[in-house]
């Protein structure tokens, strides 16, 4: 950390003493910095003035008090922001104004513990459609699983959705059932001619109550649970929560089993970015790519099935380590099977690259700016191709990244087409990481015995899934079993950005524009 | 362009190039479905797929039936966008409180004869969510189920065994249905 003890830390503390903000620094890995509730408003204007990123907010109900939660991060080094509220008062200045990141957080906040943010720019609810009351508040401890709902939820009607009006302005409601295989969400644009005028996004609707579904489970079942948050990112977020809770537990992984979990965590990543580019390509109606690019993705899926078990590689991962090992034979089998990709790649690129049509569709479709990127706190492929120059694994390196070299792919040029391309580079960058991992895998064990934790020890836990950065929080009860479980896709920072990027494009490159995010439904929803 | 046609030509018709023991099996299944498909519904069978709640797992696989290798379409299986033009209702996930209204809808909008088929452990059981203040568990809690295609997610193999599943039991359906007539 010395190293790191870069000027913003100093800087932030000074600002904070000359404002007389009083903060408690405690905790190692990542510091813990409590303040009193009345500065949560002040703190996040003078880290906005220190330009942190805001990187994820959550809630705990803990005892008779509220904690809030809420993590910065600026040059690969985390802080972690917590004040407590009493029952009695449960009101904080919202951060939203400040950070749009906050905003939907907050609004999940204000849904699930009743915690009311003053001054947020828009109260309305959010992960709250019909199916518990207002007043009603799940992730309460006094509030039961199983809830008191209705026999039949009713439809979130009165949602009160922007309005445009003006000559040619028209409106078109799309969702929650959409047409393609996709996930289940309300989208709601103004129009005018073909050109959209605005789009505002409604979800919530695969609120599968994950976050009160993991209180009391034993560190196995929270892994399972976790790795279902979102399927394609079964790897990253069962990993994010055995780290979590590894670090509430003081227990360390055996090298293997972290060279491992890097192992699926890349092939994971390569998987999605070949379906991702396929789709991509195919909402434009470019179906040759479309074709190849799923070919590459079935082969890939295959192979995963034999050497590891599992198509998705669900459940490989678990608290202490991994639960598959892998033979020389499957190392061999691997190089080759990373040669054939390369040179699958290397004839289908330039293929793309040469397409006028597909060039003529994406360049300049669906532009995010890097400004607009930043201040929505953009992760993943979305935020590096809109110059949001981070990658948890290059800047906060965890096992085994602290010994794999790779390159993470910046561009700003914001469009569809440099976040088709970035991921290009992130699936060459993935195959270079696999072949390190091959050549330096470890021999030993591949799980640790599970230690039990501590009292309410708690783990704060970084991942860059394939998306990006996922930020997992675990704290455990007096008994092995878990008593809050928060998980921050990064979907939630980057569907934000897709009401920005839409705007000025026309309806039809809507799906095109939407699939370059590709942002996850569950794992927004929770 | 031309590079374009000789990748296509290189990569042939991959379909049918499966030698493997799996694919054979596939194949063989692929065909039955057809022979079903091809009596009850002229050689064509039109699915509406609804997440009501899944993690997109299933989503996945289902995506896969559409690549070249199993290529559903050539079984005269295909997906259409909406549920007015469907025969069948693939149905993933554990119904989440918030998408059951939708589902009912969707249920009530796709013209009869209808079938569902309730698609993974979730949309099977309930899975991992099972029945909450979120969450309706099983499909067959909120519309009625015709057939099941369990696993986590099932497979793209898993899944036309499932729609040959459903293709039998039409057909004792209909059986049935002349019978008391």
């Amino acid at each position: 950390m010395s190293e790191f003890e870069s000027d913003w830390r100093q800087s932030l503390l000074a600002l904070l003493e000359n404002a007389a903000i009083n903060v408690r620094i405690a905790g190692a890995a990542i510091e813990q910095w409590h303040i009193s509730a009345e500065d949560w408003q002040r703190f996040a204007e003078l880290a906005k003035q220190q330009r942190l990123r805001w990187a994820a907010g959550w809630a705990e109900h803990l005892g008779s008090d509220f904690v809030v939660n809420a993590c910065f991060e600026k040059q690969g080094r985390y802080l972690w922001l917590k004040t407590t509220l009493t029952a009695d008062n449960l009101e904080l200045p919202s951060q939203a104004g400040l950070y749009p990141a906050a905003s939907r957080s907050e609004r999940h906040s204000q849904d699930m513990f009743g915690v009311n943010f003053a001054g947020h720019p828009d109260s309305r609810p959010w992960t709250r459609h019909k199916a518990w009351n207002k007043h009603q508040y799940p992730l309460r401890k006094d509030f039961p699983l199983p809830g008191e709902p209705e026999k039949q939820t009713p439809p979130d009607i009165d949602y009160n959705f922007i309005k445009a009006r003006g000559s040619g302005v028209y409106e078109i409601p799309v969702g929650p059932v959409h047409a393609g295989i996709i996930e289940p969400g309300h989208f709601r644009f103004q129009a005018v001619g073909e050109t959209v005028l605005h789009l505002e996004e409604r979800l919530g609707y695969v609120h599968k109550g994950i976050e009160k579904l993991a209180e009391g489970r034993s560190p196995e079942a929270l892994t399972k649970l976790a790795g279902r948050i979102s399927g394609d990112s079964t790897v990253a977020h069962s990993w994010a929560a055995c780290r979590a809770m590894e670090l509430a537990a003081g227990l360390a992984i055996p090298p293997r089993a972290g060279f491992i979990r890097a192992l699926l965590c890349e092939r994971e990543r390569i998987a999605n970015h070949l379906g991702d580019i396929g789709a991509i390509c195919n909402d434009v109606g470019f179906a040759f790519a479309q074709m190849q690019f799923s070919r590459l993705r079935e082969l890939w899926q295959r192979s995963q099935a034999e050497t590891f078990g599992h198509r998705l590689l669900m459940d490989s991962i678990v608290p202490g380590g991994v639960n598959t090992n892998l033979s020389d034979e499957h190392c061999a089998l691997m190089q080759q099977e990373i040669q054939a990709l390369r040179a699958e790649l290397d004839e289908l690129l330039p293929a793309l690259d040469l397409n006028s049509s597909l060039e003529d569709r994406l360049l300049t479709t669906g532009f995010l700016s890097t400004q607009t990127a930043e201040l929505f706190g953009c992760l993943g492929y979305v935020g590096r191709a809109s110059g949001q120059d981070f990658d948890v694994r290059r800047d906060a390196p965890y096992p085994p990244y602290d010994h794999l070299a790779f390159k993470a792919a910046v561009e700003t040029q914001g469009d569809v087409a440099s976040r088709l391309w970035i991921r290009v580079k992130e699936i060459f960058a993935a195959i270079k990481l696999i072949e390190q991992i091959l050549q330096q895998l470890p021999g030993g064990d591949i799980i640790a015995p599970w230690r039990r934790p501590p009292e309410h020890s708690e783990g704060l836990a970084m991942i860059e899934g394939w998306r990006g950065e996922i930020i997992t929080y675990v704290r455990f009860a007096d008994d092995n079993r878990v008593s809050r479980f928060y998980a921050r896709d990064p979907s939630l920072l980057n569907w934000p950005a897709l009401e920005r990027i839409v705007l000025n494009n026309i309806v039809p490159d809507f799906p095109v524009c939407n699939k370059s995010v590709n942002g996850s439904y569950s794992g927004h929803d929770l | 362009m031309l590079r374009l046609f000789l990748k296509t030509l290189k990569t042939g018709v991959i379909t049918e190039r499966q030698k493997r023991p799996k694919d054979s099996e596939l194949e063989r299944l692929g065909i039955v479905v057809k022979r079903h498909i091809d009596k009850h519904f002229s050689g064509s069978l039109a699915i509406r797929e609804i997440d009501a709640g899944s993690c997109n797992g299933c989503e996945l696989e289902i995506h896969a039936l559409n690549n070249p290798f199993y290529d559903v379409e050539r079984f005269g299986i295909h997906f259409v966008a909406s549920p007015r033009h469907a025969d069948v209702l693939l149905v993933t996930g554990p119904v989440s409180r918030h998408m059951q209204t939708a589902l009912l809808r969707t249920y009530e909008a796709t013209p009869n004869p209808k079938w569902v088929i309730a698609v993974g452990d979730c949309a099977a059981c309930g899975g991992e969510f099972g029945v909450s203040y979120a969450c309706c568990g099983a499909v067959s809690n909120v519309i009625p189920v015709d057939v099941v295609i369990p696993g986590c997610p099932p497979t793209p193999d898993a899944l036309l065994q499932g729609l040959l599943g459903l293709m039998k039991k039409r057909c004792n359906y209909s059986a049935y249905f002349y019978q008391r007539e």
